[in-house]
Formats: C-alpha cells, sequence, structure tokens
C-alpha cells in the first residue's frame, strides 16, 4: 500500500507541475521576449476559467468551454496587450508592476460584474470521468492523467514552435535584439501581440483545466500567479526549458512535502502536533527550495541570457 | 423655561409611546464585499437590510452605513475607525471573518461601541476578552464541529480530519475532538488557500480510516469536495455547515450530495419567522439565503428589538434590551449565555436535491441549548 500512495503522490506533484508550466511558460515567454512583468497573468487564467464554466454551463459541453477558454483567453490577452501594456514595453518595471496591478483589480471586478460574486459550476468531462488502476495496486484518476498528458503535448508543442517554425525564429530573435530584428523590417509590434495572446491562451487554458478540479471564482488567480513566479525564477527568467523543470521541481516538492514532512515529525512528536508543524513547513518548503537555488544559482537554474 | 417644559414633554410623550418615538439608531457595517470570500459578505448584507425591510416602520429610524473590507484586516480597522469617529454609528456588525473581527471588535468595544457579530466567533472573544458590549448573534467558531464530533460517536470508530493551518480552522479540529470519542487515523493542516488537495485525499485513501471530517470553508471547500468525489473515494464526508452553505453548493455541484454537516440553520426550520424569511429573500435577491444571511437576519432584528425598548444612547439599558433578545429568530428559540454568546440548538443536516437545486434539510439534532466551551474564562456574570 505504501508504494502505492508514493506512486500516487508522484503522480499528483507531476499534475500539479506540469500545471504550473502552462502558467509559467506564458509568464516567461511574455518576460523573455518584451522583458516585461505581467502580474495580470493570473487574471488570464481567471478568465480562461470562467469562460470555461459560462461555456459548458450554457452548452452542456466541456469540450465547447475549453475551445471558448483560449479563445477568451488569447482574445482578453490581445486587447490588453493593445490597450495597456504596448504603453509599458520602454518604462521600467516599476511601473509594469503598477499598471499590470490595476488590470488585476479591473479584470477581477469587471469578472465579478459579469458573473456575480458566487463560484460558479464546473465538472470534468464524463469522457475523463473515473479512475484507473495504476501500478501497486491503487487507483489513479483519469482527469489529471490526462493534464499530465496536455501539459507534456505543450511542452513539446512550444519547444517545436520556437526551434522550428519562422514565428519562433523571431521570438528567439526578439528575446536576444528587440532594435535589430525591428530593423530587419519585422513587424514587432504584431509579434508583440501575437505572444502576449498565446502566453495568455496558455494562462486560459490552465485555468480551465483547473477550473474543472477546484472552484471557479474571482481571484482564483492570484495564488497560481505566485507559484507561478516561484517557478521561472527558479529556472532562470525568459527559459521555457527552465520553466518546464522548476514547474515540475516545484509541483513535486510541494506534493511530497505535503506528504511526507507529517510523517517525518510525527516519529518525535505526537501526531496533532506533527500534523501543525510539518504542515507549516511544507507550506515554506517550495521558498526554501527556491532560497537554497538562487544561493547557489543567482541567475536560476537555466538561465536565458548570460 | 419654555425649552425646559419642551424638553419635558417631549420626554413624557416619549416615555409614554416607546417604539413610535424612538431615537435613531446608526448601524456600521464593515463586511466582505469584493474577493474570494464576497459570497458570504453579500449574504450577510442582503439578510441584514431584508430584516430592515421586513420590520417595515420599527427600523425607520434605523440607519445603515455599509463598506467592504477586501477580507483584509488592516483595511477593516481603518473602516472601523472611520465609521466611529466620522459617522459616528453606535453599532458595528458585519464582520465575516475571525482574523477581522480580533482587529476591531476590542478596539471598538473599548471606545463604549455596541458590536454585534453576525458570523465569526473566535474564542478569545467568548472567554478571557469578552465585553459587556460584544453580543455573537452567530455562534462561538468551536460549535458547529462540536456538534460533527458528536454526530460522528454514533456511526464512526476512526475519522480522518483537515482543516486549514490557522486560527479557525485549529478551532475547528480542537472542537471536533472535544466530543469525537473515537480514534483519529490522520489529522491534517493544509494551507490556507489552498485549492488543490490531492496529496491529502491519496492519503485518506490509504489511512483506513470509515470517515472523513473537513473544515475548509468557501473556495477551499469546494475544490476538495470536487476532486474527493472526483478520485473515487467513497469513505462518508461531513463537515460544518461552512463547508456546505448555500453560497457554495452550486458550485460544488451533485459531489455534495448526502454530506452530512452540521448547523444552527436551515432554510426547513418550521417556524413562522424562518418561513417568512426564506420566502422574502428569494422573492428579493431570487436566490435562497445562506445560514450567513440567516444569523445577519436575526442580527437586525436584534437591533430592531432592542431600539424598540430603549434608546441606544442610554447604554446601559440597551444593553439589556440586547441581552433579552427578544425577537423571533429563524433559528426557533434563541437567547444569551453570560458571556454574550448564543444558547441554541445545533442541527445535523444533509445536502439534498429539490428539482435542480442543491439545499439542505435537517435530519437530526446534535445538541440542545448548547453553550460554548469558553463562557467559564469570561468574567461577565
Amino acid at each position: 500500500m505504501q508504494t502505492a500512495l508514493f506512486i500516487e503522490q508522484i503522480l499528483n506533484g507531476l499534475q500539479l507541475g506540469v500545471m504550473l508550466f502552462l502558467m509559467a511558460a506564458g509568464l516567461t515567454l511574455i518576460f523573455g521576449v518584451m522583458g516585461l512583468i505581467n502580474l495580470a497573468h493570473g487574471s488570464l487564467y481567471m478568465v480562461g476559467a470562467f469562460a470555461c464554466a459560462a461555456v459548458a454551463g450554457a452548452t452542456g459541453s466541456f469540450w465547447l468551454g475549453l475551445a471558448a477558454s483560449l479563445a477568451a483567453a488569447a482574445a482578453a490577452g490581445a486587447l490588453v496587450e493593445i490597450l495597456v501594456i504596448r504603453r509599458l514595453y520602454e518604462r521600467d518595471h516599476l511601473d509594469q508592476v503598477l499598471a499590470t496591478f490595476a488590470l488585476i483589480l479591473i479584470l477581477s471586478e469587471g469578472t465579478r460584474w459579469l458573473f456575480g460574486s458566487f463560484p460558479l459550476y464546473l465538472d470534468i468531462p464524463p469522457l475523463l470521468q473515473g479512475t484507473v488502476p495504476i501500478p501497486g495496486g491503487s487507483r489513479y484518476q483519469l482527469y489529471r492523467l490526462a493534464i499530465i498528458g496536455v501539459g507534456v503535448a505543450v511542452a513539446v508543442g512550444l519547444f517545436l514552435l520556437i526551434s522550428r517554425t519562422r514565428l519562433g525564429m523571431r521570438i528567439r530573435a526578439g528575446e536576444s535584439d528587440r532594435e535589430m530584428i525591428g530593423a530587419l523590417g519585422v513587424d514587432i509590434r504584431t509579434l508583440y501581440t501575437v505572444v502576449f495572446a498565446l502566453g495568455a491562451a496558455l494562462a486560459g487554458l490552465a485555468g480551465a483545466m483547473v477550473g474543472a478540479l477546484q472552484s471557479v471564482q474571482v481571484g482564483m488567480g492570484e495564488p497560481v500567479l505566485i507559484l507561478a513566479f516561484v517557478v521561472i525564477v527558479i529556472g532562470g527568467i525568459g527559459s521555457i526549458k527552465g520553466a518546464l523543470v522548476g514547474a515540475l521541481l516545484v509541483g513535486l516538492t510541494d506534493t511530497m512535502g505535503r506528504f511526507l514532512l507529517p510523517q517525518l515529525f510525527g516519529v518525535f512528536m505526537d501526531p496533532s502536533r506533527a500534523g501543525l508543524v510539518g504542515g507549516a513547513v511544507a507550506s515554506m518548503l517550495i521558498y526554501i527550495v527556491m532560497a537554497v537555488i538562487l544561493a547557489v544559482r543567482p541567475q536560476g537554474l537555466f538561465a536565458a541570457k548570460g | 423655561m419654555k425649552k425646559v417644559i419642551a424638553a419635558g414633554l417631549a420626554a413624557l410623550a416619549m416615555s409614554v409611546s416607546g417604539a413610535a418615538f424612538a431615537e435613531p439608531v446608526k448601524v456600521g457595517m464593515i463586511t466582505t464585499l469584493s474577493g474570494g470570500g464576497a459570497g458570504l459578505g453579500i449574504d450577510a448584507r442582503d439578510g441584514f437590510m431584508l430584516a430592515l425591510k421586513n420590520a417595515g416602520d420599527a427600523a425607520s429610524e434605523i440607519e445603515v452605513v455599509t463598506e467592504d473590507d477586501g477580507q483584509k484586516p488592516e483595511l477593516a480597522v481603518q473602516i472601523a475607525d472611520k465609521m466611529i469617529q466620522s459617522d459616528q454609528v453606535d453599532i458595528l456588525t458585519g464582520i465575516i471573518w475571525s482574523n477581522l473581527a480580533m482587529a476591531v471588535v476590542p478596539s471598538a468595544v473599548a471606545q463604549g461601541k455596541f458590536y454585534l457579530s453576525v458570523n465569526a466567533g473566535p474564542s478569545p472573544l467568548a472567554g478571557s476578552q469578552c465585553n459587556e458590549n460584544y453580543f455573537n448573534v452567530a455562534y462561538q467558531n468551536d460549535n458547529f464541529h462540536e456538534a460533527m464530533g458528536q454526530y460522528a460517536n454514533q456511526d464512526y470508530k476512526k475519522t480522518f480530519i483537515l482543516a486549514p493551518n490557522y486560527p479557525a480552522g485549529t478551532d475547528a479540529l480542537t472542537g471536533f475532538k472535544r466530543f469525537y470519542k473515537g480514534e483519529l487515523t490522520g489529522e491534517v493542516y493544509t494551507q490556507l488557500g489552498q485549492t488543490d488537495y490531492a496529496a491529502e485525499i491519496a492519503q485518506i485513501r490509504a489511512s483506513g480510516a470509515d470517515s472523513v471530517f473537513m473544515f475548509l470553508p468557501g473556495g477551499m471547500g469546494i475544490a476538495f469536495t470536487k476532486q474527493y468525489a472526483q478520485s473515487g473515494v467513497d469513505i462518508p464526508l461531513m463537515g460544518p455547515g461552512f463547508s456546505f452553505s448555500q453560497d457554495v453548493l452550486g458550485a460544488i455541484g451533485d459531489a455534495a450530495l448526502g454530506v452530512k454537516n452540521s448547523g444552527s440553520w436551515a432554510k426547513d426550520l418550521d417556524n413562522e419567522a424562518n418561513a417568512k424569511f426564506v420566502e422574502t429573500f428569494q422573492a428579493e435577491y431570487g436566490r435562497l439565503p445562506s445560514v450567513y444571511a440567516a444569523q445577519a437576519y436575526d442580527t437586525a432584528n436584534l437591533i430592531v428589538a432592542a431600539a424598540g425598548k430603549a434608546s441606544v444612547k442610554d447604554a446601559d439599558a440597551f444593553r439589556a434590551a440586547l441581552k433579552e433578545a427578544d425577537f423571533d429568530s429563524v433559528r426557533g428559540k434563541f437567547s444569551f449565555n453570560t458571556n454574550n454568546h448564543p444558547i441554541q440548538d445545533i442541527y445535523v443536516r444533509e445536502v439534498i436535491k429539490e428539482g435542480d437545486v442543491l439545499t439542505n434539510k435537517i435530519v437530526s439534532t446534535a445538541f440542545t441549548d448548547h453553550k460554548d466551551a469558553y463562557a467559564a474564562e469570561c468574567s461577565l456574570q
């Protein structure tokens, strides 16, 4: 039974990791290409979840909801880029933080105005309900396996997009030298809008998939945003590979910490105290890991620029 | 001389006709109207305002100023200061969260204002830090959990318990353990605001428990209950009413069906006040009320009743009038203990489906005339 529990927890860690990767990939891409710190990334995650819940609620189909979440988050991302973000590229990071923080407030209150203050309902699609057997004799939820699958597919897709396509070439060029690719005749404004919309769509996808597991409510994006920032700081800001490794590291550390630390403390404490202390240390664990990694490699694991 | 006679006549008129000439009462409502916890505050505000509307003329002299605390203690403190100093309110009310109540209540009552709690009931305010001007119309934090512990004794021997790692979470598990006599197969404290419970659910599956008790208010409970149902673990789940209140049931969906939870109120409680409350709430707002709305409705009715008996400017008389609790509670019977906290029945409820709507139905009574465990530590007599 202990082996089965262990395998199940590793899968849980991977699932949390790929979900964080979807968030962190967009965040790190936007930072890498445009040099922009986007605090409103969590709001795009929320937009995706609300779009999915609203469309799935109206049509009864989760899959239409999923498509709507991609479309809505990408559209919201593009709109925000054109209206607000575009004016911020030349300014320093403090201005960007201030403006994107304002966007969080605007998008949150806008969502409340549209959908009300009570959480929305979103369930996993019938096709992915149920559990499948895993090695060790236990069972694991099919939907969470599907999230891991989607995460891996997105990671591979992003890798191919960036290393093999013309758009990817421009993104890489934009990372290395903005002015130069502008001078070479690439429409940099459109490129930025496309990259921003792509990042937003990934956040929206994460929001929709997670919305079926959790609660779709205003403010759901901010806790995830903090974790996503931890991920890109660990992985190296601007690096997609770093985001993937960082996300899996954070996902596994957090899950295994929550699982193992109370048991560890339980060896020399009574269960009630061990639960309290273990739980408290587990919630700090990823930040401890981040601090250690930054002490050893201040640039993060895979810094994009030297 | 004329003035003195006029004043004398006015005073005479007032003492004769009572309520009709009641002095204006100004109520400051600080509650959560934005952010993730807004559903609870909005229900409380709506319940409160509905009671004043239903009271008609009796409430005509009651004025309410409402402000949003955003679930932030520092903001709640600022609003309270502003309401006391510039709005000059007589009574404060509305706070949902215990950490905000702890930040606001002690200083407000120290300045001679009344505070009536519509929800939060942290243990210090019931015990060592109780105050003659602080009345809790809802419950003491441990109460609903104690009721579930009592209920669990009937059917279960091995329970797995979990709550978030913050004061109300530890209070919850303490309350449960105070009455539960069986064995605990696990006691887990999760992070406040945590949204993914896969790791905890895996532990529950492996623990060999025959039941699970969880206190996870708001979005945390929605996430946990959905994930628990999706995981295929079929160990019976129970919790306090907060985790299965009307405000979150819609978002949890059918995963909540059949879950036992405890509460001081349910919409099927059979009394006249409650029937009127549920009917008018639905007519006014187009949704079913939650326990937060019910508690706030009672709070407003308590103020109306007390204002009809005494002037709020005469603190001693008004305090005595509050303490009598002479109003028709939607919970049926209601009275105050020595520490100004409720003596009330606590029920076990089950989540059922009425048509398309999920709601709660009372299935048994866990406690009759239940008092909290902290009254002895309170110096009030």
